[in-house]
């Protein structure tokens, strides 16, 4: 610790310490302070002041998931479009082809999902 | 436990702070008081104003207006109790973790105000819960809410950790929720919260 360079590290210690007592303080002080009155209805889930129903670990259905998984491709292609058309002017032939590539793929990708079926609300 | 006051103040001008443990408690919960984000008339209109800029509820510490009854310490009840939504208030105060506390606002919550003779109206909140502050008006003022709600920082200081109802086990941990029966609401009241005034 006599080292000069060494005792830097301290400061790292100490700030290690504090963050550790910081983050755990409380904790210790809801322990002690916090009124435990526990019944049904607290621990019933919240449902804006209607009696609960159910459990809220309900489960979605994949559909949802393929939905919002085409719809990546519309949002992605927004993104890249926009500034394409604001640029469409001082383009070249080639960026105007890149684009079209571009599009084309994502295009590609939307064609293959509907023949598979992601579109059909089953 | 009282500390000499001239002791006190001898610590003061070096800047140390003598207090009760007592009076740090409250300080903290009176400064920090978190109201539930729900309104239920035209009083939540005055209450929103009270939260905003001009009025802003901030320098007392209850902006910060919470979306779930776990997390908030006071109840505004801003506006015409119906029947209908009655026996949600008072599921929603038996969410709410102790201790808790209840502002009546405006002559609706209070007693049904101008529809008190209405056949759908809750003739006042605090038929079925505790109220702790009731603010008059149609609807009351911005500042009346903030004088309530002083009112309140102000009762809660002066409550004493020794006789506090939030660590009695044996207190009541909910209070019962009025069902909807074929005329009115069953009970019509709770008879541990509110009697009915003698004639």
């Amino acid at each position: 610790m006599n080292d000069p360079y060494l005792s830097q590290y301290l400061f790292v210690a100490v700030f290690f310490v504090v963050a550790v007592v910081f983050a755990l303080a409380p904790l210790a002080l809801v322990r002690l302070l916090a009124p435990r009155k526990p019944s049904p209805t607290k621990h019933a889930t919240y449902e804006c002041g209607l009696a609960s129903r159910g459990d809220s670990w309900i489960q979605f259905r994949a559909g949802y998931y393929l939905y919002a998984l085409v719809y990546v491709i519309f949002a992605v292609e927004t993104v890249f479009l926009y500034p394409w058309a604001v640029a469409f002017g001082g383009l070249s032939f080639g960026a105007f082809v890149a684009m079209m590539v571009f599009v084309l793929l994502l295009v590609e990708g939307l064609v293959y999902a509907w023949a598979k079926g992601a579109l059909d609300w089953k | 436990m009282a500390v000499d006051p001239q002791l006190q103040s001898e610590l003061e001008k070096r800047g140390v702070f003598v207090m009760p443990v007592e009076f740090l408690y409250n300080w903290s919960r009176k400064s920090s008081i978190w109201p539930m984000q729900f309104g239920l008339a035209c009083c939540a209109i005055e209450m929103i104003a009270a939260a905003a800029a001009r009025y802003d509820i901030a320098r007392f510490g209850a902006e910060v207006f919470r979306a779930s009854p776990r997390q908030a310490d006071l109840m505004i009840v801003a506006g015409t109790v119906t029947k209908k939504m009655a026996p949600l208030v008072v599921r929603l105060y038996n969410q709410m973790p102790e201790p808790k506390y209840v502002i009546a606002m405006g002559a609706c919550a209070i007693s049904g105000g101008p529809f008190k003779e209405g056949y759908n109206v809750l003739k006042g909140i605090d038929r079925y819960i505790p109220v702790d502050i009731h603010i008059p008006g149609c609807p009351p003022r911005p500042e009346a809410l903030l004088h309530g709600l002083m009112a309140l920082q102000e009762k809660i200081s002066g409550q004493r950790l020794t006789d506090a109802r939030w660590y009695d086990k044996n207190a009541p941990a909910e209070l019962p929720v009025p069902q909807y029966g074929p005329h009115d609401l069953e009970p019509p009241y709770h008879p541990d919260v509110w009697k009915p005034p003698k004639p």
